[in-house]
C-alpha cells in the first residue's frame, strides 16, 4: 500500500483515476478502523489534507464554503460558522471524541456514506450543496443526493467532495441537532434527527426541514414533519404530528445499536426536542437583536 | 518491501525513521523510534491510549498513516517532563494514584494536556468530556478527573 | 509466624489514625514515575533483536470440524519463517482441564467459536505475518450451533462435546449434553418457609456475558534456543502460571521456561489463564527467532475472557415484620466452549448476604459455543446478586420498610453458617450496611425526578501461594522481591508493610516483581489476593529479618538477643546500657556480624477474610429515551485494613464502574451465525468518564483475624452490587422494575412503554 499526499485537487484526481485501487481520505477515522476490520487494504491512500481548498473554512459573501477534509474542530471552533449553524456544529462536534474530531472531516463523514453519520440530517437540513471535482471539471450536487445506499455514494471512483456550500440562514433562521446514544460520548447514532426552523415576526414557523439519520439505509428528509410543523406556532399538537410524522418516516433495521421499535419511537421525540431547540435559539436570538 | 523516509520533530527532536506506507505512526514511534509511551489498546481510535499531539492537535496515533508525521512535530507522554520536574499533571496523577495499571496514563496526560492548554480552567463536567475519547477500565475515572483538575489549579497557580 | 494474633481494630476510613506509622499511609507508589513518564515496560513494549511477528487465525464458525488445514500457500509468502497448526502441538487428553486448556490456546479437530485459534504465522512484519494467516486454507465441516443457555440445555440442542455427561445428578445420565455440572446447596425445608412466609415473590433474570475490558491486549516475546530453553516476556496476572500451563500445552518440562513479568495493563480476571504464549514458543522453536504475538482488540473480544451470562430464577418468601425466611433458586451460567464452574460459584454467592432458615439453590454449568469463561472480578457474584437483590429490594417495598433496614435487619453475623456450609468468620456486612445508611449520600434528600437504589454484595476471597524475599542492602535500605504481579498498585502496599515491619521509611524500600527464577512459586493475582497473601509472606520475611537483625546487634554488643528489642527501625538495648543501633548500622556492619541480611517466605496463606460491599445510587430516567443517567454513587466496602486507602478507593471505584458498565450497556451481541458483532469499544459500551459522576468511597475497616495487619482482598466485591444498585435505583425512579440486563435505553424505553399500556 502506498500513501500518497497531492497538494492540488487536479494532482490528487490524477492519482485516484491512474489506480482503480485507490481511495482518497482526510482524517482515515472511518478508512482505518475498516482495514482494521477486514476490509481489503487499498492499493494506495490519497491524503487529501495538503490541498488547501479542502482545509479552509470561509464566508464568501453570503455563503460558508466548508473543506472537505476540513476537520470537525474547524467548525467547532469557529465561532461564526456555529453562530450561523449551531445545530451542524453540534453534529460536528458530537463526532467522537476530541481525538477523532481533530480529524474527522464533513467529507468523510458523508462519502463513508453510513445511515448513522452524524452531520448529514444536519448538512441536509441546511440545504448544503456538494462541490465534486470531477472529470469534466467541478459539479454542485446537494447533499441529501450525494448518498445512495450504505457504504454507496453517487461519486464515480476517480471524483472528490471539494467542499460544502451552505447559504447564511435569513434572519429568524436556526437549527439543532440531537442525536440519541447510550452513552455520553464515543457512540454511533441510534437515532439522530435534524431540524431547521424559520419563525415569522409572530413566531410562527414560516418554513421547516427535518431530517433523520441511522433509521433507513440513507438520511430521509421528513417531509410530512415539515408541513407539519410550518405554520404553526409549534404548539403541542403541532409537535407532537411532526413526532408522529417523523416515527412514520423511518424505515430502520434492528440491528445491534436499536430496535426498529425503538428507532421509530425515538425518532419522533428527536425531532420534537429538536425542534424546540431550534426554536429557542431563533428565540434567543431575537431577544438579543430586540434588545441590542 | 519499500520503505518511505520520514522527518519529523518528535518532543522537539528533529527525528527521521522508514516506514512501510500502511503502518500506523504509532506503531512507527514505538517500533522506529522506541517510544513505547504510546500504547495500542485498539488500534482503531476508540480508547485513546495512543493519544499524542500533532501538529497542536490532540489525535490518535494508531488513525495516522506513519508518511503523514513528515514535517510534523508530535509530544508524546515522554515529552511532558523537563529533565528535572516532571509536568503538573504526571506529579498530580502520581500523587492522586490516577493510575492503576497505567496503561491508559500517557494517553490520558497527553489529552488532558491537551484540554488545560486550551482550557486553562475547566469545570469537573468539561474535563470529563474532554477525557470521553481515553478509555480507562482500573479506575472508574474518579481519581483521574480530581488530578487533572488539582493540576489545573497548579498550572494557573504555580508555587 | 504469629498471623493469629488479633491486629487492633480500626475502623479509620482509610485516613491512617490506625496506630500505624506506615499502613494505612498514602505515599506515592514506587512503579509510579515510570509510568507516568511512558517508561513503563508493558509485554507489547518489548521488541529483541531479529524478532519476527505471529499473527494467529482465528475461525469465522462457531462450530465446524476442521476438515483439512493446507498451509503451502503461506509458508512460501514473504517474509514467512514459521507456521504451525493444532497437530503441532501434543494431543491433548480425551477430557478434564487440561484439555480444554490445551484446546483453547489451538483448535485440534473442531472449532468450537468463532475465535478459536487455528493455525498461526511468525513473519518478518506484523503486515507480511497478517497477510500469510490469511492465505492458510482450512476446510471446514459446518456443525450446528448453540449460543445462549435456553438453546443449548434443550433436549434436541446440538452436542458440543460427546463425552460431556452432566455431573451431579444421579444415577448418572447415559447421554452427554450441554450441561456439564449440576450443583445444589440446601438447608432447612423451602416449603415450610414458603408456607410461613406472608410475601411470596418469584421472579426471573437474565444477565448478558461481558468483557472484563482490559485495555491492554494480550501480548508476549517468547525467545526459545537451540538447547530448548525458552524466555518468555508476558502480562499476565501469574507469571507462575504463565510457566505452568505454557508447559503443559506444549508437553514440556517446566524448568525449559523461563518467564519474566512484563507491567500488566490491567486483567480483573481475565488474564489468569494463557492464550498465545505456548504459540509463540512454538513458531519461536521453529524459527529459530523471538516471536512477538498481540492480539487485536478484536481477537481479545472474539477469543478471551467473558464473564458468563446468566439466568436466574427465584422465589423468596419474607414476613410482614421483613424477615426473609426462605429463597428458592435455580440458576444456570454459560461457561463457553468448554466446561467450568461458573454456576457453582453462583450458587454459593447467591444469598450469601442474608440468613435464611431455609433454601434450596439448584445451578447448571452449560457449554455452548463462545469462548471459554475467565475470572472476571468476583466471577458469578454480579447476576446472582442481581436477582437476589432485585428480590430483597422488591420485599422491602411490600412490607414497606427501608431497604437498607431490611438488609441489616437480615444480615448474617460471625458464627452464622454460609449458604455454602461453613459459619461466618468476622464480617462487615453490618458495618457496610450501617455505613451506607449513615452516609451523607443515604442521608440526602432524593431530588425531584430521581430514583435510588440500593444493593449489597459478597464475595468470598482466596489465600493461596505466595513467596517473597527481602534483602536488606548495605546502606540500611531494602529490596522487596514478590511473585505477584502488580495489577493496581500492590508493590506499594508490599512496601508499606515491610515499611511498617522493619520500621523502614517506606521510600527505602524498593518492591520488586520478580521472575520465575529469581522469587519463589507464587500463584495468579486473582480472588483479591494479592495484599493479603503475598503480603503475608512479606510480612513473615520481615519478621524473620527483625530477628536477624537482633542477633546481630546482640552480636556487637556482645549480649544476649533476648536484651535486644526491636523498636522504629532500630535495635534497642533492653538493659540501656547501648546507643541504639539503626537498621543501616547493623547492615552497613553485617560483613563483620555474619555476612548479608535477607529472608525468604513462602507459604500457603489461610483464612482470607470474606469481603462485602453495600453501595447506593441516584439515578435519572429519560422516560422518552429510556437512557440512564447516574446522578451520584456512595460505595462502602470492608477493607479489613486499608494498607494503602488510595489504592483500596481505587479498587473500590473502579469495580464499581465496571459494574455499572454490566448494568446499563455492555453486553456481547452475537449474530445469528454465530459471530460476535461489537468486538470493538466503539460498540461494546464499557463506560467513559463523562457517563459517571465522581464515585464516593467509604472503606469500612473490619479487620481480618486470619491477617498480621487484617487485610481482607479488596479487589473484586466491588462489581457485585452495582447490578442490583442499577436496577433497583431505575425502579424506584420509574416504578417499573426490569429483571433483564443490561438496562439499555431500548431495554428500559420497552418496559416503560409495555407498562404503560
Ligand atoms: C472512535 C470513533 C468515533 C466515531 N464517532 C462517530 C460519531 O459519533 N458520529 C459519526 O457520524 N461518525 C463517527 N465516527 C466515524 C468517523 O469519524 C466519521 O464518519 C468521520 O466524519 C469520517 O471522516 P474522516 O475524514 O476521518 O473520513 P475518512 O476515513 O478519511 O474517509 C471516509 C470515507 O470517505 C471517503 N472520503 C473522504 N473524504 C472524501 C472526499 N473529500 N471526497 C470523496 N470521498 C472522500 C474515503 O475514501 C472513505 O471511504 C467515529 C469514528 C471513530 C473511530
Ligand atoms: S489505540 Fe488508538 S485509540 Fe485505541
Ligand atoms: S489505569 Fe488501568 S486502564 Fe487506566
Amino acid at each position: 500500500m502506498k500513501y500518497a499526499a497531492p497538494t492540488t485537487i487536479d494532482e490528487a484526481r490524477t492519482l485516484l483515476a491512474g489506480d482503480a485501487g485507490a481511495i482518497v481520505f482526510a482524517g482515515a477515522t472511518d478508512v482505518v478502523p475498516q482495514m482494521r476490520a477486514g476490509r481489503p487494504e487499498p492499493s494506495m491512500v490519497i491524503d487529501l489534507k495538503k490541498i488547501d481548498r479542502l482545509m479552509s473554512v470561509s464566508l464568501d459573501g453570503d455563503t460558508w464554503q466548508v473543506g472537505a477534509a476540513a476537520p470537525s474542530s474547524a467548525l467547532t471552533s469557529n465561532a461564526a460558522f456555529a453562530a450561523d449553524f449551531p445545530g451542524l456544529t453540534e453534529a460536528a462536534g458530537l463526532i467522537g471524541s476530541d481525538q477523532i474530531q481533530n480529524r474527522s472531516s464533513l467529507g468523510g463523514n458523508l462519502c463513508n456514506a453510513s445511515p448513522a453519520a452524524d452531520s448529514v440530517p444536519a448538512l441536509v437540513v441546511n440545504d448544503a450543496v456538494a462541490v465534486i471535482a470531477a472529470a469534466d471539471g467541478e459539479r454542485r450536487v446537494p447533499v441529501a443526493d450525494v448518498v445512495t445506499g450504505p457504504g454507496q455514494t453517487s461519486l464515480a471512483h476517480d471524483e472528490i467532495v471539494v467542499c460544502f456550500e451552505l447559504a447564511r440562514p435569513a434572519g429568524g433562521t436556526s437549527d439543532a441537532y440531537l442525536r440519541l446514544i447510550p452513552r455520553t460520548e464515543m457512540d454511533i447514532a441510534v437515532v439522530g434527527a435534524g431540524v431547521r426552523l424559520t419563525l415569522d415576526d409572530s413566531g410562527n414557523v414560516s418554513a421547516a426541514a427535518v431530517a433523520l439519520g441511522a433509521v433507513a439505509p440513507t438520511v430521509v428528509r421528513v417531509p410530512a414533519a415539515e408541513a407539519a410543523l410550518v405554520g404553526s406556532s409549534l404548539d403541542d399538537t403541532a409537535l407532537a404530528a411532526a413526532a408522529a410524522a417523523a416515527s412514520d418516516a423511518c424505515n430502520p433495521i434492528d440491528d445491534k445499536r436499536g430496535t426498529i421499535n425503538y428507532r421509530r419511537q425515538v425518532a419522533g421525540v428527536l425531532t420534537r426536542r429538536a425542534a424546540g431547540i431550534a426554536a429557542d435559539r431563533i428565540r434567543t436570538r431575537n431577544g438579543q437583536n430586540g434588545a441590542s | 518491501m519499500s520503505r518511505t523516509h520520514v522527518n519529523c520533530e518528535v518532543n522537539g527532536d528533529a527525528v527521521d525513521f522508514l516506514t512501510e506506507d500502511g503502518e500506523s505512526l504509532l506503531n512507527a514511534l514505538r517500533d522506529e523510534l522506541g517510544l513505547i509511551g504510546a500504547k495500542e489498546g485498539c488500534g482503531t481510535g476508540d480508547c485513546g491510549a495512543c493519544s499524542v499531539i500533532m501538529n497542536g492537535r490532540l489525535q490518535c496515533a494508531c488513525l495516522i498513516f506513519a508518511p503523514e508525521a513528515d514535517g510534523a512535530a508530535i509530544t508524546t507522554c515522554e515529552g511532558l517532563a523537563s529533565a528535572d520536574e516532571l509536568h503538573p499533571l504526571q506529579q498530580c496523577f502520581l500523587e492522586g494514584a490516577a493510575l492503576q495499571c497505567g496503561i491508559c496514563t500517557p494517553g490520558f496526560l497527553i489529552a488532558a494536556k491537551a484540554l488545560l492548554d486550551e482550557n486553562p480552567d475547566p469545570t469537573e463536567t468539561e474535563v470529563r468530556y474532554a477525557l470521553a475519547g481515553n478509555l480507562c477500565r482500573c479506575t472508574g475515572y474518579d481519581k483521574i478527573v480530581r488530578s487533572v483538575l488539582e493540576a489545573a489549579v497548579q498550572i494557573r497557580t504555580p508555587a | 509466624m504469629s498471623t493469629t494474633e488479633a491486629p487492633p481494630s480500626t475502623g479509620t476510613n482509610g485516613n491512617g489514625a490506625s496506630g500505624y506509622r506506615w499502613v494505612g499511609t498514602r505515599p506515592v507508589r514506587h512503579d509510579g514515575l515510570d509510568k507516568v513518564a511512558g517508561k513503563a515496560r508493558y509485554a507489547a513494549d518489548l521488541n529483541l533483536p531479529g524478532m519476527l511477528y505471529g499473527h494467529i487465525l482465528r475461525s469465522p464458525h462457531p462450530h465446524a470440524r476442521i476438515v483439512s488445514i493446507d498451509t503451502s500457500a503461506a509458508e512460501g509468502m514473504p517474509g514467512v519463517k514459521a507456521v504451525v497448526t493444532g497437530a503441532d502441538f501434543p494431543e491433548a487428553p480425551p477430557k478434564g482441564a487440561t484439555r480444554n486448556l490445551m484446546c483453547t490456546v489451538i483448535a485440534r479437530d473442531t472449532v468450537l467459536y468463532s475465535g478459536h485459534a487455528v493455525a498461526a504465522v511468525a513473519a518478518s512484519t506484523r503486515r507480511e505475518a497478517k497477510a500469510a494467516a490469511e492465505a492458510i486454507e482450512v476446510t471446514y465441516e459446518l456443525l450446528p450451533h448453540v449460543l445462549n443457555i435456553s438453546d443449548a440445555m434443550a433436549d434436541d440442542a446440538p452436542v458440543l462435546h460427546d463425552n460431556l455427561f452432566t455431573r451431579g445428578v444421579e444415577p448418572r445420565p447415559t447421554e452427554p449434553s450441554n450441561i456439564a455440572a449440576r450443583t445444589v446447596y440446601e438447608r432447612g425445608d423451602v416449603e415450610q418457609g414458603f408456607a410461613e412466609a406472608d410475601i411470596v415473590i418469584e421472579r426471573e433474570f437474565s444477565t448478558q456475558a461481558v468483557h472484563q475490558g482490559y485495555i491492554e491486549p494480550h501480548a508476549c516475546v517468547v525467545d526459545c534456543d537451540q538447547e530448548g530453553k525458552a524466555v518468555i516476556w508476558a502480562s499476565s496476572q501469574g507469571h507462575f502460571m504463565v510457566r505452568s500451563s505454557t508447559a503443559t500445552v506444549l508437553g514440556w518440562d517446566t524448568s525449559r521456561i523461563k518467564v519474566i513479568p512484563a507491567e500488566i495493563g490491567g486483567g480483573f480476571g481475565g488474564k489468569t489463564t494463557i492464550y498465545i504464549e505456548p504459540v509463540a514458543a512454538l513458531l519461536s522453536t521453529k524459527s529459530g527467532r523471538p516471536v512477538k504475538i498481540v492480539m487485536s482488540r478484536e481477537d481479545v473480544f472474539r477469543a478471551t475472557g467473558p464473564a458468563p451470562g446468566a439466568i436466574i430464577k427465584m422465589k423468596v418468601g419474607a414476613r410482614d415484620d421483613g424477615t426473609i425466611t426462605t429463597a428458592k433458586a435455580w440458576l444456570a451460567y454459560e461457561n463457553g466452549a468448554f466446561q467450568g464452574i461458573a454456576a457453582m460459584l453462583g450458587c454459593m454467592c447467591v444469598v450469601s448476604a442474608y440468613t435464611l432458615d431455609h433454601l434450596y439453590v439448584e445451578g447448571f454449568d452449560v457449554v455452548l459455543n463462545r469462548p471459554v469463561n475467565v475470572a472476571y472480578r468476583a466471577p458469578s457474584a454480579p447476576a446472582a446478586a442481581f436477582a437476589m437483590d432485585s428480590m430483597v429490594d422488591e420485599i422491602a417495598e411490600r412490607v414497606g420498610i427501608d431497604p437498607i433496614d431490611l438488609r441489616i435487619q437480615n444480615c448474617p453475623s460471625q458464627g452464622d453458617p454460609t449458604p455454602y456450609g461453613p459459619k461466618w468468620p468476622m464480617i462487615g456486612l453490618r458495618e457496610c450496611l450501617e455505613a451506607i445508611r449513615d452516609s451523607d449520600h443515604y442521608q440526602s434528600e432524593l431530588p425531584e425526578g430521581q430514583g435510588r437504589g440500593v444493593a449489597s454484595g459478597f464475595w468470598f476471597n482466596i489465600g493461596e501461594a505466595s513467596s517473597a524475599t527481602v534483602n536488606l542492602n548495605e546502606n540500611g535500605t531494602a529490596t522487596v522481591i514478590t511473585g505477584s504481579p502488580d495489577i493496581g498498585g500492590s508493590r506499594a502496599s508490599m512496601a508499606l508493610m515491610a515499611a511498617e515491619e522493619l520500621g523502614l521509611d517506606v521510600h527505602l524500600i524498593q518492591p520488586v516483581v520478580g521472575d520465575t527464577e529469581v522469587v519463589g512459586f507464587t500463584d495468579v493475582t486473582e480472588g483479591s489476593r494479592a495484599t493479603f497473601a503475598t503480603g503475608m509472606a512479606v510480612v513473615e520475611a520481615c519478621r524473620d529479618l527483625k530477628e536477624q537483625l537482633r542477633k546481630r546487634a546482640a552480636k556487637t554488643w556482645d549480649c544476649d538477643v533476648e536484651e535486644v528489642e526491636w523498636v522504629d527501625g532500630s535495635a534497642v538495648h533492653g538493659p540501656g546500657e547501648q546507643e541504639p543501633l539503626t537498621l543501616a548500622a547493623i547492615t552497613g556492619n553485617a560483613k563483620r556480624t555474619g555476612g548479608p541480611l535477607g529472608a525468604t517466605a513462602s507459604l500457603n496463606a489461610r483464612g482470607a477474610g470474606p469481603a462485602f460491599s453495600v453501595q447506593v445510587a441516584d439515578v435519572s430516567v429519560d422516560q422518552e429515551t429510556g437512557r440512564v443517567t447516574v446522578e451520584r454513587y456512595t460505595t462502602a466496602q470492608d477493607a479489613g485494613t486499608a494498607i494503602h486507602p488510595s489504592y483500596v478507593e481505587g479498587q473500590m471505584q473502579g469495580g464499581v464502574v465496571q459494574g455499572i458498565g454490566w448494568a446499563l450497556n455492555e453486553e456481547y451481541i452475537y449474530s445469528d451465525d454465530g459471530n460476535l458483532e461489537n468486538p470493538g469499544f466503539l460498540d461494546y459500551r464499557i463506560p467513559v468518564a463523562s457517563d459517571l459522576p465522581m464515585i464516593e468511597t467509604c472503606i469500612v475497616e473490619v479487620p481480618n483475624p486470619s491477617h498480621p495487619y487484617g487485610v481482607r482482598g479488596v479487589g473484586e466485591v466491588g462489581i457485585v452490587p452495582p447490578l442490583p444498585v442499577m436496577a433497583n435505583a431505575v425502579a424506584d425512579a420509574t416504578g417499573v422494575r426490569i429483571s433483564d440486563l443490561p438496562l439499555s435505553p431500548p431495554r428500559v424505553l420497552e418496559a416503560l412503554t409495555a407498562a404503560e399500556s
